[in-house]
């Protein structure tokens, strides 16, 4: 303990008065969540691009060696692949879509003031807080069922023909479920958005006359730009990676109808057992994912510097 | 006159679809004080004697509830204690020993939480089985630790950087060390600030279901993987899944009441406070 004060007395001393950078703790302190994440996150990365060029299927453990571009070559050839990668583009424009929308619409309504707003509110968000896993089977069993679904019954009550959801819509019921549980997220941070808003430059814009269209024009909307700017990114790293929605309900069918990348990567590991052309679309996946968290992590690094000026 | 009748109108109109968000959620938990009879018929029962049979069915002994709920509780419970011993020294160093790197790190832990889930599953998947981390509680605990890491340590760290630095500064004149001052100064004032990342990392672990499915099987199997065992369960036992739903779900959704705006501020990462 003393060694490590004494050395950072020194640090202080060496280093410009009032910069306090202590660099042997600091790292010491850093040091396991660094090499934690290292091991967790960024090795098994490296490992699944290595495995990516290696033929290895565990069931068939006599074909291995290097591949090349082969594994690749298969899955570009493959229309499941590409299936899976519309799908994909698909869940998450729509979902986008709808929940941004929606979720506007709604944050615009919670942010008036009118009687119990606090429990509405409390009501409206709380399917994020559902396990998504109790999400799908809620839907598939109480819902969407053709017979003993709640809809298949209001649908007979109008004598109308009841609707088999997830075998007839399937890519809708999908998008249904997601919804459900992300507007209310669009709807919490949209809503925490707007009650940040600048009120000192609302006052002064109020001072200067400005009406109610105006205000709304160049205050609220680039203020609330920015936190539209960061659902969206948020929103669809995470709608990329839908999982236990299809897994619960449509299993990626009918046919390959609701399979998207993180589906069909776990069919070609858990039913081919092909772990090089699996890690071959792992790593289409990760592009996919990188070309928003790119766009989403320049955002927050900005907004790091800008904290740091307060 | 007119403002007030709209505003009133559009009162009516954010409960109605507060409640129609909310409706599945009502259906499911009225379903689980169903009998299996009302809970599976064609014309749904919307008036019923309420019983808790079917909660009893799923906590019974032979369900294996508690053996699920105990999973899911141990792992999200470590893997937030854990992801708590790594980060706050971290996010300490980070918030009041900044250097040239700093930024550097900070944004690239938080770039780790952008790696698909499937980017990492093989590799990690083939390590474990090597290992004896397959189906373990322990494997998945560190897994849930590495998918938490990135969001407690930006929490953590922007609680920190909340707290004035003339105190720490004051603390290291007096002669503190920096473990000192940690414990003493630091920590105390950013309990709060702790208190709700934890239960931050608790629920996201505790939902968490594509680590969970992919692997356990049975014995470090979470709640999310027994639910999800019903998938194939046409109309049997549909209350006995309600209630163990309800009961799997209940205690996060009032916990996640207390956490909205934490919630809003982790997963932005501080970019909407």
């Amino acid at each position: 303990m003393k060694a490590m004060s004494r050395s950072l007395t020194q640090n202080a001393n060496r280093e410009a008065p009032g910069a306090r950078s202590f660099s042997r703790t600091t790292r010491l302190l850093m040091a396991p969540a660094v090499i934690f994440l290292l091991i967790w996150m960024l090795v098994p990365l490296l490992m699944t691009i290595y495995y990516s060029f290696q033929q290895y299927n565990l069931m068939m453990p006599m074909y291995d060696g290097f591949a090349a571009f082969g594994n690749y070559a298969i899955l570009l050839s493959d229309p499941v692949f590409w299936e899976a990668l519309g799908n994909t583009l698909i869940i998450v424009l729509a979902s986008l879509v709808v929940t941004v929308c929606l979720g506007l619409a709604l944050a615009l309504l919670f942010n008036r003031t009118f009687v119990g707003r606090g429990v509405a509110r409390t009501l409206a968000v709380a399917p994020f807080f559902v396990m998504p896993v109790v999400t799908g089977l809620i839907w598939k069993n109480m819902l969407f069922h053709p017979v003993y679904g709640l809809f298949a019954w209001i649908a007979r009550q109008l004598g109308l023909e009841p609707v088999d959801w997830l075998a007839h819509y399937p890519m809708v019921s999908v998008i249904i479920m997601i919804t459900w549980e992300w507007t209310p997220f669009a709807l919490l941070v949209l809503l925490t958005g707007l009650q940040s808003l600048p009120e000192d430059q609302i006052e002064a814009a109020r001072l200067d006359g400005a009406n109610a269209w105006q205000e709304f024009r160049h205050i609220v909307v680039p203020h609330l730009g920015q936190v539209l700017y960061v659902v969206v990114m948020l929103e669809s790293i995470f709608f990329l990676t839908s999982f236990a929605e299809i897994y619960t309900t449509t299993s990626g069918g009918p046919g390959t109808a609701t399979t998207n990348l993180p589906y069909y990567i776990f069919q070609t590991v858990f039913q081919q057992y092909d772990i090089g052309m699996a890690s071959a679309a792992a790593i289409g996946a990760v592009v996919l994912a990188n070309i928003f968290a790119i766009m989403l992590i320049r955002f927050i690094a900005g907004n790091l510097n800008a904290g740091a000026q307060q | 006159m007119r403002t007030q009748s709209g505003n009133a109108l559009l009162g009516i109109l954010a409960w109605l679809v507060a409640l129609a968000i909310f409706f599945p959620i009502l259906w499911l938990l009225l379903t689980a004080f169903k009998t299996e009879q009302e809970a599976f018929s064609v014309d749904p029962t919307f008036w019923f004697m309420p019983t808790l049979e079917s909660f009893k069915t799923a906590l019974a002994q032979g369900s294996g509830y508690w053996h699920y709920a105990w999973n899911s509780a141990l792992t999200a419970v470590a893997s937030t204690i854990i992801g708590l011993a790594l980060a706050v020294p971290a996010a300490y160093a980070m918030a009041f020993y900044p250097n040239k790197r700093t930024d550097f790190l900070l944004v690239w832990m938080v770039s780790t939480k952008f790696i698909p889930a499937v980017g990492v599953l093989i590799p990690i998947f083939l390590v474990y089985k090597t290992v004896g981390l397959l189906d373990h509680a322990l494997g998945l605990t560190l897994l849930f630790t590495a998918m938490n890491l990135p969001i407690i340590v930006w929490m953590v760290y922007s609680y920190f950087r909340d707290i004035p630095k003339d105190i720490v500064e004051a603390a290291d004149i007096d002669g503190a060390s920096v473990l000192q001052t940690l414990f003493k100064v630091v920590l105390p004032l950013a309990l709060p600030g702790l208190a709700s990342t934890g239960l931050l990392a608790l629920i996201l672990a505790w939902n968490e279901s594509f680590w969970s499915i992919t692997m356990t099987d049975h014995r470090a199997a979470t709640l999310a993987v027994y639910i999800a065992s019903f998938k194939s369960a046409e109309g049997l036992f549909w209350a006995k899944m309600s209630a163990a739903s309800v009961l799997a779900i209940a205690p996060i959704i009032v916990l996640g009441w207390f956490t909205q705006r934490q919630m809003v501020r982790g997963l932005t990462f501080g970019a909407v406070k």
